[in-house]
């Protein structure tokens, strides 16, 4: 176990050299820089240009730029945003809370509706039941997130104004921000007003962020519930006089979750880019909005740094799940 | 009474219309303590028969009886939840494979302490300390070495033969009034084999349990019980009392099998064999289900189905019987 998660901890460092140079590497490679967004549309006289370009350090030659900007992360050090001036990390740090309660409720969503569907699915295979999941699922899957988003913001938001279209809470309630997380600071506050406006806004995104992993977990939940209901020991418990209900949670599901946590692992990678453009639609604050707006400004630093910081979450997640992995199957724990 | 009473009893797959019938008609009757084998190739339904008295066949199986009992009391009339409470605790199973009959997830005292939760005495389904005491004990009934320390062992850390050891110990936890094997020494070891097969043969003993021994292996067979019926393609061909079916079998099927077992066929290159398979559910011919494969078969085995012929202690499915040894006069006028 020990030598395992040593050998997976070593996989991170070429992972991480591969992220900084493919981040460097696009928004360099993309046209315009940070100098000609401050610029504006009316130009900017030549000799300023090559001014501020020098005091970005952007003159210089690419490689010399890459290992000068390798050298600060290597010192904990991701530079400043060039159009605010605060430090890449505080600005992750302070956004990174919206995005991060915003992931949770999605993958909350997409677990509590996905297993039970799958199971039932399962069960019931090859029945209307077990179709009507099925379709749905290829359905949610194949669903592009801005169409869904604007599908739900027209009926919810705009026909039946039951959420409100974007933000992540009402104007007019100042919470104070102590965790970040808008439902815990609403309610320690003790404002149930504001409460319940985080909640109506956190509900539509959290619904269009899930989807794709609702759709996910429930074809894989189902396929593996039903390898698994297929399996001798099924038979076996069965044979001990238990309950459906027993043999179906007890037995079928815990062996059919293996594979499913392995699954939700990798949706929680998935669920960090989906939030860009979930974050984009519904004006979320969170760093998905941040980095396609340092993307727009050809804020290097921010985009850099964003990008490296999301990569090591990923990773650090799905170092989890690989962990959490030997925890539900014994015969890795013990291998 | 006997224990378990089946009359009639079929279990059909496939479409209603055109049903495939692994189970066709067989009668059994197990009395208390008794110990019974069934035998037959692969395909012969055997385990579909187990099942069905388990009542695990699931749909798109149906299964039909014209009885089926356990002790007094009609199990085809029971509403599923009251067949849960008889299956686990007065009918017991084990499996082919134990190994894959052990949950992976669970440790060896959870699996057995299972059994004990639901069906065990009041206490043992209170109390998880006696819970854990009962299932060392069992442990140790089953002879199973290092018992305190196997407790906590997971499915993948034991050996097949302990593995089967663990599965009976499940399965006698309630002290079954019927334990049904389903080729229970299959997939282990020759060695193992015959000590798993003495311990069954000690606890049926020592706890007056009646005994459904299913396999292939008419040797696991003859040396495990007291009667034995043969099954082919879901018929019982010929039942009878163990030394007098093997000494002289009357059905020419019964007697294929014994003819193939290889301490009869010392010194030749190949073991004898009944040319051709059992005939598939889906395509039986006319008459008798043997009539493609048997030695003796004549005209009318082909047109009519043979009835089962009950004798004493003994039943027979055969219109030209072999005659018994020492009962060649007798026999002649039949």
């Amino acid at each position: 176990m020990l030598r395992f998660a040593l050998r997976r901890l070593a996989l991170v460092v070429p992972t991480f050299i591969g992220v900084t140079l493919i981040a460097f590497a696009l928004i360099h490679f993309i046209p315009g820089d940070p100098v000609e967004n401050l610029s504006g549309e009316r130009g900017m006289d030549p000799a300023r240009r090559a001014r501020l370009l020098h005091e970005f350090g952007l003159d210089r030659p690419l490689p010399v730029q890459y290992a000068d900007y390798v050298g600060h992360v290597l010192r904990g050090d991701l530079g400043a945003s060039l159009t605010t001036h605060q430090p890449v990390l505080d600005e992750f740090l302070a956004l990174f809370p919206a995005t991060l309660e915003l992931a949770f409720f999605a993958m909350v969503f997409a677990v509590v509706l996905g297993l039970p569907a799958g199971m039932l699915a399962a069960q019931k295979r090859n029945t209307l039941a077990d179709y009507a999941v099925m379709g749905a699922s290829l359905a949610g899957y194949s669903m592009p997130i801005f169409w869904w988003a604007l599908l739900l913001i027209l009926t919810f938001s705009v026909q039946l104004g039951w959420t409100p279209v974007s933000g992540r809470i009402a104007v007019e309630y100042d919470v104070p921000v102590v965790t970040g997380f808008m439902l815990v600071d609403t309610l320690r506050a003790g404002d149930f007003a504001a409460f319940r406006s985080a909640v109506s806004h956190l509900v539509l995104p959290a619904i269009v962020l899930g989807t794709i992993p609702l759709a996910v977990i429930a074809r894989m939940t189902r396929s593996s519930m039903l390898e698994v209901l297929r399996e001798d020991y099924i038979r076996a418990a069965r044979a001990k006089g238990l309950s459906v209900m027993a043999v179906t949670i007890v037995h079928a599901l815990r062996n059919a979750l293996i594979p499913v946590i392995t699954v939700i692992g990798l949706q929680v990678g998935l669920l960090l880019s989906g939030a860009i453009l979930t974050e984009t639609i519904f004006s979320w604050p969170g760093i998905g909005n941040w980095l396609i707006h340092g993307v727009q400004s050809r804020d290097y630093p921010v985009v850099q740094g964003g990008i490296l910081l999301v990569a090591a979450l990923v990773i650090g997640v799905n170092l989890v799940v690989d962990l959490l992995y030997g925890i539900v199957n014994p015969r890795i724990r013990h291998g | 009474m006997a224990l378990l009473d089946i009359e009639g009893l079929s279990v059909a797959f496939g479409r209603p219309d055109s049903p495939i019938r692994a189970v066709d008609g067989v009668d059994l009757a197990i009395e208390p303590g008794e110990t019974v084998g069934l035998v037959g190739e692969s395909g012969s339904g055997k385990s579909v028969t187990a099942l069905a008295v388990m009542g695990l066949v699931d749909p798109p199986g149906r299964v039909v009886a014209r009885r089926i009992a356990f002790a007094g009391r009609d199990l085809a009339a029971l509403t599923p939840a009251a067949r849960r409470a008889i299956v686990g605790k007065d009918i017991a199973m084990i499996f082919q494979d134990p190994l894959a009959a052990l949950d992976p997830c669970y440790t060896v005292a959870f699996q057995i302490g299972e059994a004990l939760r639901r069906h065990g005495t009041p206490d043992e389904r209170r109390s998880a300390r006696r819970r854990r005491a009962r299932a060392l004990e069992l442990l140790a009934q089953v002879e199973i070495p290092d018992a305190r320390a196997r407790l906590d062992a997971w499915p993948h850390q034991l050996s097949g033969g302990m593995a089967q050891r663990v599965m009976i110990a499940i399965a006698i936890a309630c002290k079954p009034r019927l334990l049904i094997a389903d080729e229970p020494t299959t997939a282990l070891d020759v060695t193992v084999q015959a000590q798993v097969l003495e311990l069954l043969a000690r606890l049926t003993r020592e706890h007056g349990m009646a005994l459904l021994l299913i396999s292939h292996d008419l040797a696991v067979v003859a040396q495990s019980v007291s009667r034995v019926a043969v099954l082919y393609a879901g018929q019982v061909m010929e039942e009878g009392r163990v030394p007098a079916i093997f000494a002289s079998p009357r059905h020419p099927y019964t007697r294929a099998l014994i003819d193939a077992l290889p301490e009869h066929n010392v010194g030749r290159a190949r073991l004898a064999a009944l040319p051709g398979v059992v005939p598939s559910a889906s395509a039986r011919p006319p008459g008798c289900l043997l009539a493609p494969r048997c030695p003796r078969v004549r005209e009318r085995c082909r047109i009519e189905l043979p009835r089962p012929a009950h004798g004493e202690g003994s039943v027979l499915r055969c219109f030209y019987p072999l005659v018994p040894r020492g009962a060649v006069a007798a026999d002649m006028g039949t």
